[in-house]
């Protein structure tokens, strides 16, 4: 018997797979051209560490290839196969796939540094980028920190001084704005004082996490708890903020970039409305909303309160705009924000570019009458989530197949995974960042129509269902947009796309003309003599198509690649190339140009397609199949509701009942974190509890058995 | 019955009277004196046969889930393209009243014929349940031999339905000598033309191994069971009490008895698939494997598989997805995808041309061999090379598996049989070491050594005696520095130079470029021809 090998240490030989060269991979390729030069002759760095992972370290890379500056990877072990440590010319492992090990593990890349000799740090965003640690550590070592100084980063970092500086540099700010909390009774208490609704979060957080509204004393305590739990555990910092929660606001960011020499610009705006549980979704540059007085505004108060912190670098000021367009500070990112690339669409300027410049001491080479609004950019996050859960739970896999439409002019994808990559628990669940960019906002809207169309996601369910509604609807594409969007488009979630009576024939019709397809060049044998002529050429079809439990009678004629389909007396006319080896069908139905996707082709009839973004699952029989499926028995579907699973992948963190407990109707049966995200899980009715399958500590996998009622 | 040495019209009114149950009315032997001519008989007894046992018979099947036995060939074959024989055969049984007329049903309990599946032909036999139960009679069993010579005659696969009862208990020793006689012509066919087999209601006794002759057996999904004695023998011999389900389900036979190939939800589900696995095969082992028109580009690169095999050698991956990555458009047909999974075997294309997929499954007990997996390979390797099938074979082997269990079940005789089935092969043979190929079951998996024709590694391939652990434990015994000796030992058998330096792999790929090359290799390999020397048959270890 052969034992196994155990050296997990041991690297193997996989040089011919570790230098990609840069320009095949599929990350960060930007298709706008940046207006910016990128000039041999101004030194910045020789070499610079990214400390982060995915898009944004392969994004930054990308830069400091044009820069012709090293680039230094950091990873923790699960990623040493990622694309960002492929692209980068050396890569350091930093630890273990929790991010608190590895890619939070200031020691570890501190040691990074050293071994490689990098003369700066790019943090990128999230992880050490907003942490005034880090900044320190570094510049006790003398590395460069490629982002504001360590005042700026404290300053902005507190909710509660920020506040007080933004008010100070005359900067609007929020009505109700109150102190730190110690425990749940005081934020009762403030929250009282402030009138509710409020809003909860973390102090040193920024973004979406571990921010919680809360409309009721109960909320708030319930809020407090979970945001200072995942406070804790995202921030090493429990520190919470309440303050008056702005009804149907929109969420509009100003973009600065400052030099070490006291001059700032403002880049314009972003529109970051639309958004699931605090974290955006889809934003757009520029705004529909603003009319370029308030702009000029809200820029000109996002400098005066970048200077008032004597900012360096690219910074965000978040504003928070009302119906009258009234806008209030919200707080400030102190770093590279995700949605950066909209703006660089809109300007032309490379920002990584500038925050290196910057970090050398370089002053500012623009301006603020050189930075244009040229076009419309927008920007989808494709994330893979479930987005039929909550507007998107996280979901996990290994990307099967993934092709990226990069072949359409003006789009960008900033990406940090490739074909094969593992979508993994540890870490965010973003597969990419679709930009598209247009002279006008339709134009740009439209190409972000075909562009989801012709993405290629296999392996993890995915969110572009989500993505491909938001951009064509009606409230979206008018501009009437607030960061209340998602509910209220949506107040029972999001079902998928609703087919209009026009677009259920051509999907029956696309089904019809595939399988009718399919079952041809299912016949035909090469160079083999014993196959009878069948005169199926010239046959009619009959055929059963079955969508969302409606059965629909079929006939089907075919001249070449041409399929004629009569669906309840109206005739379809698809034509295509047909190619059943490819994830994409480009076809023409009616003398209309649609991507679909084909997901799912069975031998027993099945057809899964993406049609508009969302997947539909079809059955096409023969007449005769379909005849007799009425003596097939029925299968009857396991019974749901007394069994509570896991709606995704993540660990368990406390489990609150036992065998024999009873429990009401919404009461937390468990609590589930994925991707640093608490989710408490209720019980769906009034039941005994059987039996609990999960432990607190536990790893749990989508659809795994929680509880058991009775 | 009514005899006599009458002319004709008079045989036919006798006939008539006592088949009333065609009528629905009785006849008066003098209404019945009506002249029929020959073609009116011939009518009458085909729309009987087309009635199988009756409609109240074919509503009781439909009750079940099932289909008729024609409704399944309908399914099956292309559109008017069966060709039914024996429809006029009865059943010759004259004891216990069976020789009554309304106990006569002209093509008794089977239908039998050729037909077509997307233009191929094949040979067919659907047993009837709604005739005595799809009994098996003397007349039933001399129907399908009859195809089954025919089939091999002219070379084309016989795929039999099976949905029966047993044996003819009337007939007595005549049903049993029908069975020996299938159970013949199926080895005699073995090997000659590919035999599946589908069963689609119950089939038990001694009529279960004419399915386990074939090459291959699927069932369906809670209408179907295959026992050689049912619940009640069960309980009354050993006392155990099992259901039929338990016994003989689909779930048994695919997971626990390794008996049935796959199963499928229901009739119509199976039939298609069915359809679908039929192209696969070629339709005798003197025909060529089928090509088939493929969209999927032969030179296609599968970016994902140079970062599948995870870097720590202890760590899983699925085999299936590099099984994906490569053939043509993803599509795989497995062969017992829940039995013995430690293996993955079963059909796919490679440029449009079918080639059997063999693999270990590094997410299931490590990808190692053990007795079931052994089987599992050793069959499906077989018929691979019985049938002109390029065998694929995706090595990731830690070894055999250890244990009492192992040893005292017999793993050195089923271990040999995949030694055996390989290193018997003639059809060409590409091999592909993705990881680990340690100790004898590196020899096992289709081997430069039992006449690979193409044997590639990756970069992350390790070809040794066994891993790196136990042999420093052999080498180094009771010495310090273990540590050091282990890396030592990494360093010189974990990567695939070793086996590449001697020439037992022909070439180190990229694991992207897999596809390309093994399309390639299929082209070159299509013409090879190799023979074994003369035998009267071999003699696996069984």
């Amino acid at each position: 018997m052969a034992a196994y090998r155990n050296t997990p240490g041991f690297q193997r030989v996989l040089h011919a797979v570790k230098h990609v060269c840069f320009s095949k991979q599929r990350c960060g390729v930007i298709i706008c051209r940046y207006s910016t030069v990128y000039d041999p002759n101004e030194k910045t760095f020789d070499k610079i560490l990214i400390a982060n992972r995915g898009e944004i370290a392969c994004r930054v890379i990308k830069t400091c290839k044009k820069m012709g500056i090293k680039t230094v990877a950091v990873h923790s072990d699960v990623d040493s196969s990622a694309v960002h440590v492929k692209v980068a010319d050396e890569a350091v492992c930093v630890g273990p796939a929790p991010t608190s090990k590895s890619y939070l593990n200031m020691d570890a890349i501190m040691n990074a540094i050293k071994q490689t000799g990098a003369q700066a740090v790019h943090p990128g965003y999230g992880f050490l980028s907003e942490n005034k640690e880090f900044a320190k550590r570094l510049a006790a070592e003398g590395v460069t920190f490629i982002g504001p100084d360590t005042h700026a980063i404290q300053a902005m970092g507190d909710k509660i001084e920020s506040k007080l500086i933004a008010k100070a540099a005359k900067v609007n700010t929020i009505p109700g704005f109150d102190g730190v909390v110690k425990d749940a009774e005081e934020a009762v208490k403030i929250a009282g004082e402030i009138g509710y609704p409020v809003m909860i979060k973390a102090s040193a957080g920024g973004g979406g996490k571990g921010m919680r509204i809360a409309w009721n004393d109960e909320e708030t305590r319930e809020g407090f708890r979970f945001s200072s739990q995942e406070a804790l555990s995202s921030f090493g910092d429990d520190r919470l903020l309440i303050e008056k929660f702005i009804d149907n606001p929109r969420h509009i960011e100003i973009q600065v970039l400052a030099d070490k020499h006291g001059d700032a610009l403002w880049l314009n705006e972003r529109e970051c409305s639309i958004q699931r549980r605090n974290q955006k979704v889809v934003e757009e540059a520029p705004s529909t909303f603003l009319d370029p007085d308030t702009r000029r505004a809200m820029g000109e108060q996002a400098v005066s309160l970048a200077n008032a912190v004597k900012y360096s670098s690219a910074g965000t000021v978040e504003f928070l705009v009302d119906s009258k367009k009234n806008f209030y500070f919200l707080e400030m990112n102190t770093r590279l924000q995700v949605e950066h690339p909209i703006t660089e669409c809109i300007t032309g300027l490379d920002l990584v570019q500038q925050m290196i410049r910057i970090a050398k001491g370089y002053k500012l080479q623009h301006k603020q009458s050189d930075i244009p609004i040229n076009g419309w950019a927008v920007e989808s996050r494709v994330y893979a989530e479930d987005p039929y859960k909550s507007f998107g739970l996280p979901s996990i896999g290994r990307l099967s197949q993934y092709q990226e439409p990069l072949d359409l002019p003006n789009v960008r994808v900033d990406s940090g995974i490739q074909e094969g990559s593992d979508i993994s628990i540890y870490y965010d669940p973003m597969i990419s960042k679709l930009v598209t960019y247009g002279k006008t906002r339709e134009e740009a809207l439209k190409k972000m129509e075909d562009a989801l169309d012709n993405y290629v996601i296999r392996g993890v369910t995915h969110n572009i269902p989500l993505l491909r509604e938001i951009i064509v609807h009606p409230r979206f594409v008018s501009g009437d947009i607030s960061t209340k969007f998602l509910p209220e488009v949506y107040p029972d979630g999001f079902k998928g796309h609703m087919l209009t009576a026009g677009e259920r024939r051509e999907l029956l019709a696309t089904a019809a003309a595939l399988y009718v397809a399919a079952q041809l060049r299912s016949q035909k044998f090469l160079g083999d003599l014993r196959v009878s002529v069948v005169p199926a050429e010239s046959r009619q079809w009959e055929l059963c198509v079955e969508l969302d439990k409606g059965v629909h009678m079929l006939g089907v004629s075919r001249s070449g690649n041409n399929y004629t389909v009569e669906i309840d007396g109206e005739k379809v006319e698809v034509s295509g190339e047909w190619n059943l080896a490819s994830a994409l069908l480009p076809i023409t139905i009616n003398g209309k140009h649609r991507t679909l996707q084909c997901l799912l082709r069975t031998a027993a009839g099945e057809i899964s397609l993406q049609y508009l973004g969302t997947s539909f699952k079809l059955r096409v029989l023969s007449n005769l199949a379909a005849s007799l499926s009425k003596h097939m028995p029925e299968k009857v579907p396991e019974d749901t509701s007394s069994i509570l699973r896991s709606p995704m992948p993540g660990s368990v963190v406390a489990v609150s009942v036992k065998p024999g407990d009873n429990v009401a109707e919404g009461q937390e049966i468990c609590v589930i974190e994925a991707m640093k995200m608490q989710n408490s899980m209720t019980a769906a009715k009034t039941a005994k509890v059987k039996s609990v399958h999960c432990k607190a500590g536990d790893t749990v996998g989508e659809g795994d058995l929680l509880v058991e009622l009775e | 019955m009514w005899r006599g040495t009458l002319g004709p019209s008079e045989v036919v009114v006798g006939v008539l009277a006592q088949g009333r149950r065609w009528f629905g009315t009785v006849m008066s032997s003098d209404t019945a004196r009506v002249h029929l001519s020959v073609q009116e008989r011939i009518e009458k007894k085909r729309k009987a046969a087309l009635t199988g046992g009756g409609q109240l018979r074919i509503a009781a099947q439909h009750k079940r889930g099932k289909l008729t036995a024609r409704e399944r060939l309908e399914l099956l074959l292309d559109p008017d393209s069966f060709v039914e024989y024996d429809m006029f055969v009865e059943h010759r049984c004259s004891d216990f009243g069976m020789e009554a007329d309304h106990n006569k049903y002209p093509g008794d309990s089977v239908v039998t014929g050729q037909g077509r599946i997307n233009g191929r032909l094949v040979y067919v036999f659907s047993q009837d349940f709604t005739v005595f139960g799809g009994s098996l009679s003397g007349a039933h069993a001399q129907k399908v031999c009859k195809i089954m010579d025919q089939a091999m005659m002219v070379g084309a696969p016989v795929i039999g339905l099976n949905d029966s009862g047993g044996a003819r208990i009337q007939e007595g020793v005549e049903s049993l000598a029908g069975y020996a006689d299938i159970f013949l012509r199926n080895v005699m066919a073995s090997g000659v033309v590919p035999q599946i087999s589908l069963i689609m209601g119950p089939c038990a006794g001694g009529a279960v191994y004419s399915p386990a002759l074939t090459d291959f057996t699927f069932m369906v999904k809670d209408t179907s069971y295959l026992f050689i004695t049912g619940p009640d023998v069960v309980k009354s011999v050993t006392n155990e009490d099992v259901t039929q389900e338990e016994l003989g389900g689909a779930k048994t036979h695919t997971t626990v008895s390794g008996v049935a190939h796959r199963a499928f939800e229901n009739d119509i589900d199976a039939l298609l698939n069915l359809r679908d696995f039929f192209n696969f095969l070629p339709l005798s082992n003197k025909d060529p494997a089928p090509v088939t028109e493929c969209h999927d580009p032969r030179d296609r690169l599968v970016p994902g598989l140079d970062t599948i095999v995870p870097l720590e050698s202890t760590k899983a991956y699925d085999m299936l997805d590099i099984v994906h990555g490569i053939v043509d458009e993803r599509e795989f047909f497995e062969i017992m995808p829940n039995y013995a999974k430690n293996i993955v075997v079963g059909f796919a294309r490679m440029n449009g041309r079918t080639v059997g997929i063999v693999g270990n499954q590094p997410k299931v007990a490590s990808g190692c061999l053990d007795i079931n997996s052994s089987v599992k390979g050793a069959r499906f390797v077989r018929f691979c090379d019985a049938f002109n099938i390029p065998i694929i074979t995706f090595v990731d082997v830690p070894g055999f598996l250890p244990g009492t269990a192992q040893e005292y079940g017999g793993i050195i005789r089923h271990g040999a049989k995949l030694l055996y089935a390989f290193a018997e092969a003639t059809v060409p043979k590409i091999t592909v070491i993705t990881r680990k190929a340690y100790g004898g079951a590196y020899d096992v998996m289709s081997s430069k050594h039992l006449r690979g024709d193409v044997n590639y590694a990756w970069p992350s391939a390790e070809v040794a005696v066994m891993g790196a652990k136990g042999a420093v434990q052999i080498i180094f015994r009771g010495k310090e520095n273990q540590a050091e000796a282990e890396a030592e030992y990494v360093e010189k058998f974990a990567n695939p130079f070793p086996a590449a330096v001697r020439g037992f792999v022909d070439d180190i790929i990229q694991p992207s470029t897999t596809r390309k090359r093994i399309c390639r290799d299929l082209e070159v390999l299509a013409s090879k021809k190799q023979t074994n020397p003369w035998k009267k048959h071999a003699n696996i270890p069984l």
